[in-house]
């Protein structure tokens, strides 16, 4: 039969020939054939190993165990093993007369048995642990550690005996009982108490026997005797000295006996050093056996076997922590281990560099890393890249250095970068102010020669954007540094490279038109250019670059006055919050936890913590602005959410003023002209924190005339979110007269809103607005619905609104009054 | 390097000619000690088939094809003979002798 299938070709001729075989197998069967009955299992169990269900030829094995003759019992019992589990009942026959068969029981038995089985048959295989064969002992001893491991609690039965059969002379009954005491140990610790105290010496007098035995031809492995017998011992001493001085003392002596006198050109002596090594390497010891046992792991390292060096490697790492110092020593052996052309050494090599490095060894060491990076293999290069970042962070003492290794390994390996790491390297750049000119221009440097790795292209675009006119004027520049010319021109073909490559993904190109909007503040002259290239974008099937294509075009064209206050230098990102934000995993930044990380490179809405940098992720910044009272507005009614871009703040201001920085596109509400400061109504969302007055808000529209001195605590964050350019006032508590010009309040392509304020005489707290609602666009607007929200210290009365229906293009309005009283007017 | 690591076990292989023998074993193990046994079990069926892999030299090479048909066809008897080496997943018997006794007991009947 085994011929047939064999000379199957294919794998469907095969299924038939294996159906056919069945089938006649299930009608012998059927037919309770007593004779072919072995055969049939045979033939049954090397189905089985082919991979097709067997479960018919259960039933036959059990009888096949039934029946009396020893093959039959045979074959039962391997069939038996082979296609049942521990869950089917079995027949047991340890009692039989015949040692064989008691074998063969004993063997399905240590196999196989459950948790039942064992507790019923404990007794019996007890017994045999005494029987006079020692096959039958050997195999009892082997069965008992199965009971043992079901059933822990009858370990107590078995140690009196397993002590009895360490003093064995038969090689195969003394290796089944060590490891009968061995597991008797990891079950029970009295176990491990009394064999430390009595055994300890029985066995090193047994290895010492051992290793001293002349040649003896049954058990010779290459020139060693029994090295099985060898490991096993050792690793019973390694359980009984560990933690025990006493014990550990006894094997001292044989121990270094068994490391100096074996003999390490064959792998069976290999392989009892290496037990060796791990023995002393667990036990209480002074010193002297270690240093032995490092030496070793040093030969092993330099040994020219894979296998050696893999397993000296692993021990090392177990080393490291006993005694690090010695581990330092082979540094340079582990290194090239890292670029060694097997992958497992490489990886556990990686992890061990990974344990060694300290402060000083770490610069050469990641030099060399780097340098591997660049020729390592893709599987390889990912695992490299995270050890390098992380050890990078860990270890890097100057900023400097840490900029430069980074940009390293994002020029390398850019794209198995993970965004936290390159999510630090900004927070880290734009802390490490007086290298801006020079990180800006490495990066430039950088990003000419590999644009493929797409991080490298996102961190380039951004430091461009921030510091292009550092770039350009070669500020700040190092004594390191050569000197490099690099145009305006040059630095807006960087970015518009980045925008067109058909490779930039998503957030890449995202980044790159805001860097484009803030170049073309830092370089005026170039501004038609930009805009050109941001126009190309308008029609882009993906929302997000067009949304942003449209609203900074519209920006560039409109709003000329406000633009270099929009992206002027962000603030610098507190390092600290960052870092503790990427430790905890807090909720998104919206709220009004201060926290400048939530500043993150343009319209990267949430901290690391967040998975991916949310540019796209805009509304979810605004709506959410929980504690602030986000507004209701129908984001749907705008249709356009809010681009999260930056804020300026003027130069590093205090953290407080980040979170709305992330909420309005432009971050430019208008301060109700109220006085003190009260919002009257938060359309989108608004922070309440107070802020230092934006100073630097110059040139500004209309409203800026609100920028006076601030008298009265400000509450309110910009309220309402306007793409046309009005001034931000909100930071500035108003404390003016009593005009209160109206205010557009939103403008869109499909939408205005003007607020006209006024105040009763008499109840300076209240402000009593008139919303008017414009459309703007050609569709008539039905249902239209105006909601606010203000924060708590204000109270809110909405009349009805004069009608839910706005015609279209402009041909008339709606208009809704509100009343806002601020309770804590004149606080 | 014959070790492979896999989830939370190791796997150490041996490979002779077109035969590979893989053994699983868990992380606390002496790999090398495996690799021992590996060529220890291939020399006892070596020694009762009579061609099984012989020492993995020339041989090897020109009887590649027979060697594992050796197993396939006697399959049961491989399986005896690992059944009297390892039980339960530790090594029970190393010695040669001890191990074909019961296997040849049973050819014999």
């Amino acid at each position: 039969m085994i011929r047939a299938i064999r000379a199957c070709k294919t794998a469907a001729e095969e299924r038939a020939v294996v159906r056919k075989e069945c089938a006649a197998i299930r009608a012998s069967i059927n037919e309770d054939d007593q004779d072919y009955r072995h055969r049939n299992l045979a033939k049954l169990m090397f189905i089985q190993i082919l991979g097709y269900p067997t479960h018919f030829g259960q039933m036959e094995c059990l009888k096949l165990i039934a029946s009396a003759g020893f093959p039959e019992k045979r074959i039962g019992y391997l069939g038996l093993m082979l296609l049942l589990d521990e869950r089917q009942e079995v027949l047991i026959d340890l009692n039989h007369s015949n040692q064989y068969i008691v074998g063969l029981a004993l063997c399905a038995l240590g196999n196989i048995c459950s948790a039942e089985m064992a507790r019923d048959l404990a007794p019996e295989v007890e017994r045999l642990l005494q029987f006079r064969d020692p096959n039958i002992r050997k195999k009892a001893a082997l069965c008992s550690i199965r009971i043992i491991k079901k059933v822990p609690d009858l370990a107590e039965n078995f140690i009196n005996c397993a002590a009895s059969l360490l003093k064995e002379k038969h090689h195969g009954v003394l290796i089944t009982g060590v490891q009968l005491c061995a597991d008797l140990c990891k079950v029970s610790s009295e176990a491990l108490e009394y064999f430390r105290k009595k055994c300890t010496e029985g066995l090193v007098r047994t290895l010492r026997d051992v290793v001293n035995s002349p040649y003896s031809p049954e058990y010779d492995i290459s020139g060693i005797t029994d090295p099985y017998l060898h490991i096993r011992l050792l690793k019973l001493l390694r359980i009984l000295g560990q933690g025990d001085a006493d014990a550990s003392d006894r094997m001292t002596d044989i121990l270094a006996q068994v490391t100096t006198k074996t003999e390490s050109n064959k792998n069976a002596g290999n392989a009892i050093l290496y037990e060796c090594v791990e023995t002393i390497m667990s036990i209480e010891d002074d010193g002297g056996l270690r240093v032995l046992a490092i030496n070793i792991l040093g030969k092993f390292l330099s040994n020219r076997d894979n296998n050696i060096r893999y397993v000296a490697l692993n021990m090392l790492m177990r080393a490291t922590t006993l005694d690090a110092q010695a581990v330092q020593r082979h540094r340079a052996t582990i290194l090239d281990c890292v670029k060694d052309s097997d992958a497992s050494i490489r990886k556990r090599a990686l992890e061990l560099l990974y344990l060694l490095v300290n402060e000083n060894n770490v610069k050469p060491l990641i030099k060399e890393l780097i340098e591997y990076l660049e020729v390592s293999d893709q599987e390889f290069k990912g695992d490299l890249t995270a050890k390098i970042c992380s050890l990078v962070e860990k270890f890097s003492s100057e900023k400097i250095w840490y900029i430069d290794q980074m940009l390293k390994v994002l020029s390398e390996a850019g794209n198995f970068v993970k965004d936290e790491v390159w999510h630090a390297l900004i927070v880290v750049i734009s802390n490490a102010s007086d290298l801006h000119g020079y990180t800006v221009r490495a990066l430039y440097r950088a990003f000419l020669t590999s644009t493929e790795q797409e991080t490298l292209v996102r961190v380039a675009v951004w430091c461009i954007g921030e510091y292009g006119d550092m770039l350009v004027n070669n500020v700040g520049m190092l004594d390191i540094e050569d000197p490099i010319t690099v145009t305006e021109c040059d630095a807006v073909d960087a970015v518009e490279v980045a925008i067109k490559r058909h490779t930039s993904d998503l957030t890449t190109k995202a980044m790159a038109l805001i860097a484009l909007l803030k170049l073309s503040s830092r370089f005026p002259s170039y501004s038609e250019r930009i805009k050109g290239i941001i126009v190309q974008n308008k029609g882009n099937l993906v929302l997000e670059l067009q949304q942003r294509s449209i609203e900074f075009n519209r920006i560039l064209q409109k709003h000329q006055k406000i633009r270099s206050a929009l992206v002027e230098r962000m603030p610098v990102l507190d390092e600290a919050t960052f870092s503790g934000r990427r430790a905890g995993s807090l909720p998104t930044a919206i709220s009004t936890s201060s926290g400048a990380p939530s500043n993150l490179p343009n319209g990267i809405a949430k901290p690391a913590t967040a998975p991916i940098p949310d540019l796209l992720d805009l509304s979810s910044d605004d709506v959410p602005a929980p504690s602030s009272s986000g507004g209701d507005f129908p984001q749907d009614l705008l249709g356009v959410d809010l681009l999260p871009t930056l804020a300026p703040s003027g130069a590093g201001k205090p953290p407080k003023a980040s979170t709305d920085v992330l909420l309005d596109l432009l971050s430019i509400g208008t301060s109700l002209p109220v006085q003190t400061g009260s919002s009257a109504s938060d359309i989108l969302s608004s922070s309440q924190h107070d802020k230092a007055p934006f100073a630097n808000f110059n040139g500004l529209a209309s409203l800026s005339s609100h920028s006076a001195n601030a008298t009265s605590p400000v509450n309110a964050a910009p309220m309402m979110d306007l793409l046309d350019g009005h001034g931000p006032g909100p930071q500035k508590p108003e404390e003016n007269g009593q005009a209160y010009p109206s205010l557009v309040a939103y403008e869109s392509s499909s939408l205005r809103v003007m607020f006209n304020f006024s105040k009763q005489p008499g109840s300076p707290q209240t402000t009593l607005i008139q919303a008017t609602f414009t459309n703007l666009s050609s569709n008539v607007y039905n249902d239209f619905l105006f909601q606010a929200a203000v924060p708590k210290f204000l109270q809110l009365h909405l009349d009805p609104a004069s009608s839910n229906t706005l015609p279209a293009s402009g041909d008339g309005s709606i208009t809704q009054n509100l009343k806002v009283t601020n309770s804590q007017h004149g606080k | 390097c014959s070790f492979v690591e896999h989830r939370n076990y190791k796997i150490v292989y041996r490979r002779y000619a077109s035969l590979f023998f893989l053994v699983g074993v868990d992380n606390d193990e002496n790999e090398l000690a495996i690799l021992e046994f590996i060529h220890l079990l291939v020399e006892t069926m070596d020694r009762h088939f009579g061609n099984v892999v012989r020492f993995f030299t020339m041989d090897c090479f020109s009887n590649p094809f027979k060697c594992e048909l050796d197993i396939m066809f006697h399959l049961e008897k491989a399986h005896f003979m690992l059944e009297e080496m390892v039980m339960n997943g530790c090594i029970v018997e190393t010695s040669k002798a001890n191990i074909l006794t019961p296997v040849q007991l049973l050819e014999k009947t």
